[in-house]
């Protein structure tokens, strides 16, 4: 059974009273990237986790294509400060096999080969914490990719990072969706966006403004808010 | 116990074999106490030193009894006590559960519980009109063994939990994405923290190799059997003989030195030294 | 991990075992201190075969541990206690075996002039007088016991005493390293105060008088109310005690050239 679709129906999540994001309707299916925007704290990270399951409800329903567990093995996420485990670059990579039960060497072995395709085959037994910003977020998404999960949510990867590494990461994702991973990935880099979406979930206030194709978004978005940020006003 | 005199020390160096030494040289000891009755106390430290250093230089054998014995009871409380602590730290961190506060609280509060009362508590328990009499536990290494674990499982918890504390937020999302199970979070959290934890044990082990009021209690010092570093200096310095008590006090403090090293040497030799 | 667990505790009760041939015996800190027992126990060990292990702790504690059965047998000096002992059923009997004396030992100076005094109350009496420190022991062991009983012949209330009397609540060794320390009066026994490594300025202003007399007994812990106790090696030993060897041994036993002990058990 697959994953998607992803199926949100007055979705809710709060901290305390303060609602974060929510009640959202929204399904995630088919392929490609999705690319959640908007501005600060309209609540994209906690979409993101809500979505992937590790925030929790406290209103509606969310369900997936299929049981919950199987859908939690089959996802992944990307932080947007990416969590570097205090263990070589090889073992941060294997961590996920190695929860699975999958034996030291063969999962080494298998963290080997991402480390090299992430150009850090050189610096595989290195600890991971040496890593610089760029590295470690390539890191980190050989470390969620290496499940081979069936949708992968990633929260700004390329926030703190200069233009070579994000096209790294950019080039990474490409093969990770033509391998067949659903990407679902907030950004504030509107270059970024109109570069990899198919798909745009525009947020405001914790609320779904608009959720498109992208090029109807980037060309005709409706709401006010959503015209206002693709034009470059700062939105609030 | 009674320790060889300076003079039964050079001669056993020059026999090489140490017989056992007894009353009549602890009388030798006191006579050469007797003639500098009038010195002062930094006498006693200089003198110390070098009992210190001739008792282990000849290698006395009662030294190297009790010291093994320090070594003995204290290793292996040191050892079931983090068995108990850094598995209970790593719980604590990672699992919420309805007492987890108040066991904090009280974790934090008994690092600092006064061994004597816990030697007092282990004593009453232990001794044959007492719940577990049957054991003849009383006055044996396992009871000291006991005591010490008594007195250090709060503390190792306690600096564990802290450390841990600050990984598992570091570690939080990601275990938590990954859909980690209970006990993979906290086999992790105990490996990747194997650092911060073996300063937790050194701590303990510090304050266990140190301790005299709850062994004096539940073991008893009794020569051959019991005594160990702590309880013979005690004895030394009852006696009034403050030089041999400094000198197995400068033991005391080598051998913990020792220990750290060692440990921290271990630590260091690991692959990939950054954490 | 339960496994794991119940493995090591059973290392440990393994390891840890009671021989069947250990003989505990609780004795007081003063006996020890007097360094008699480095000669005696060697000669037990080799004659009996057994490993006796000495508990040193004073009086009070001693009979606590024979009451609750955690030794098997009990060497102490305070006759009242050990009556009482003995009507409460712990033990069976008391068996005389030698005496030492009790001293006062006190500054040089002798600032309450006890060197004069030709009876211990005398002495007592002029301490109180005169105000000077003296340092009890105040742990209710047999010497603390012997102190007391001192100052009540004195016609003294010890608990109605000023701050010039201080109950240190600790072993002869410690108390007479605070009496060093403040160069003050203290009852010691004369064992302890030979083979005392710290005299300082202290020395010994009284003794001789026959109420100073300490006499030690040997008391095994009753087999019936304690079943579980050595009682054939505790009979053992107490058999050894009266023995013509321990008689010399005990009568030959010196320090500086001073008899410690008399031996006076009753065969």
């Amino acid at each position: 059974m697959a994953v998607l679709p992803i199926r949100a129906k007055g979705a809710t999540a709060r901290r305390r009273s303060k609602v974060l994001v929510g009640p959202v309707d929204l399904t995630i299916e088919g392929a490609g990237i999705t690319i959640v925007m908007g501005p600060n704290g309209a609540g994209k990270t906690s979409l993101l986790k809500l979505l992937h399951g590790i925030e929790r409800l406290r209103g509606g329903h969310l369900h997936y294509g299929c049981a919950l567990a199987e859908a939690r093995a089959k996802q992944a996420f990307v932080f947007q400060t990416p969590v570097m485990m205090r263990r070589s670059v090889v073992e941060n990579i294997a961590y996920p096999l190695r929860l699975a039960g999958i034996k030291r060497a063969d999962a080494r072995m298998r963290a080997y080969t991402w480390a090299t395709r992430i150009g850090l085959g050189e610096a595989a037994e290195r600890a991971a914490l040496g890593l610089s910003g760029g590295e470690r977020q390539k890191l980190a998404l050989a470390r969620a990719l290496i499940r081979a999960p069936e949708v992968l949510f990633l929260d700004e990867p390329c926030a703190a990072l200069d233009g070579r590494a994000t096209r790294e990461i950019e080039a990474l994702l490409g093969e990770a969706v033509a391998a067949g991973t659903r990407l679902i990935m907030s950004t504030h880099d509107m270059g970024q966006a109109r570069r990899l979406a198919d798909e745009v979930v525009f947020l405001h206030k914790g609320r779904i403004e608009e959720a498109t194709a992208a090029t109807t978004f980037f060309e005709r978005p409706a709401s006010e808010a959503a015209q206002a940020f693709v034009r470059g006003d700062i939105v609030e | 116990m009674c320790f060889a005199s300076k003079e039964m020390i050079y001669t056993s160096v020059l026999l090489y074999c140490a017989p056992r030494p007894c009353a009549f040289d602890q009388q030798a000891i006191f006579r050469s106490r007797r003639n500098k009755r009038d010195d002062d106390a930094m006498t006693d430290l200089w003198d110390g030193i070098l009992r210190a250093f001739w008792l282990v230089a000849s290698l006395d054998r009662d030294l190297v009894e009790i010291t093994l014995r320090s070594l003995q009871v204290t290793l292996s409380a040191l050892v079931l006590a983090c068995l108990i602590a850094l598995p209970l730290a790593a719980v604590l961190v990672v699992r919420r559960f309805r007492l987890r506060r108040a066991t904090i609280a009280v974790l934090n509060a008994l690092m600092g519980l006064p061994p004597v009362v816990v030697g007092l508590i282990v004593y009453v328990l232990l001794s044959r009109s007492g719940p577990f009499g049957v054991l003849g536990l009383l006055f044996t290494p396992t009871a000291m063994i006991i005591a010490q674990v008594v007195i250090i499982v709060p503390l190792i918890a306690s600096i564990a939990h802290q450390s841990l504390r600050e990984l598992w937020s570091d570690y939080h999302d990601l275990l938590i994405s990954l859909n980690a199970t209970p006990f993979q979070r906290i086999t992790t959290l105990l490996w990747d923290g194997r650092r911060a934890l073996l300063t937790a044990a050194l701590a303990g082990f510090g304050r266990a190799i140190g301790e005299v009021g709850a062994i004096m209690v539940v073991g008893g010092n009794i020569d051959h059997a019991t005594r160990v570093l702590t309880t013979a200096i005690a004895l030394e310095t009852g006696r009034g003989d403050f030089s041999l008590a400094l000198g197995l006090g400068f033991v005391l403090i080598a051998l913990a030195v020792a220990v750290n090293l060692c440990i921290h040497w271990l630590g260091q030799t690991e692959r990939g030294g950054r954490w | 991990m339960k496994h794991l667990i119940y493995a090591l505790i059973a290392g440990l009760l393994l390891a840890t075992s009671v021989r069947a041939d250990v003989l505990k015996l609780a004795v007081t800190t003063s006996f020890n201190n007097s360094g008699l027992a480095d000669v005696l126990v060697p000669e037990i060990e080799k004659d009996l075969g057994i490993d006796l292990q000495l508990l040193v702790v004073g009086t009070g504690q001693a009979l606590r541990l024979g009451a609750a059965g955690d030794v098997d047998a009990i060497l102490v000096h305070a006759r009242a206690a050990e009556e009482t002992f003995i009507a409460e059923g712990h033990a069976a009997y008391r068996r005389e075996i030698m005496y030492n004396d009790f001293i006062i030992v006190g500054p040089g100076a002798d600032p309450a002039g006890v060197r004069g005094a030709t009876r211990v109350e005398d002495a007592f009496r002029q301490i109180a007088a005169a105000g000077a420190d003296f340092v009890s022991r105040g742990d209710d062991s047999g010497t603390h016991k012997k102190e007391l009983s001192l100052w009540v012949r004195a016609g003294e209330r010890p608990d109605a005493f000023s701050s010039w009397y201080r109950a240190v609540g600790a072993g002869m060794g410690a108390a007479l390293n605070t009496a060093a320390a403040l160069d003050a009066y203290i009852l010691a026994d004369r064992a302890s105060w030979l083979n005392f490594g710290n005299q300082q300025g202290l020395s010994i202003v009284f003794e001789g008088d026959k109420a100073l007399f300490n006499q030690y007994s040997y008391l095994p812990v009753s087999a019936v109310k304690h079943p579980h106790v050595q009682k054939d090696l505790a009979h053992a030993l107490d058999a050894w005690l009266i023995s013509a060897k321990a008689e010399e041994l005990i009568d030959g036993y010196q320090i500086e050239g001073k008899t410690l002990f008399v031996f006076n058990a009753v065969r």
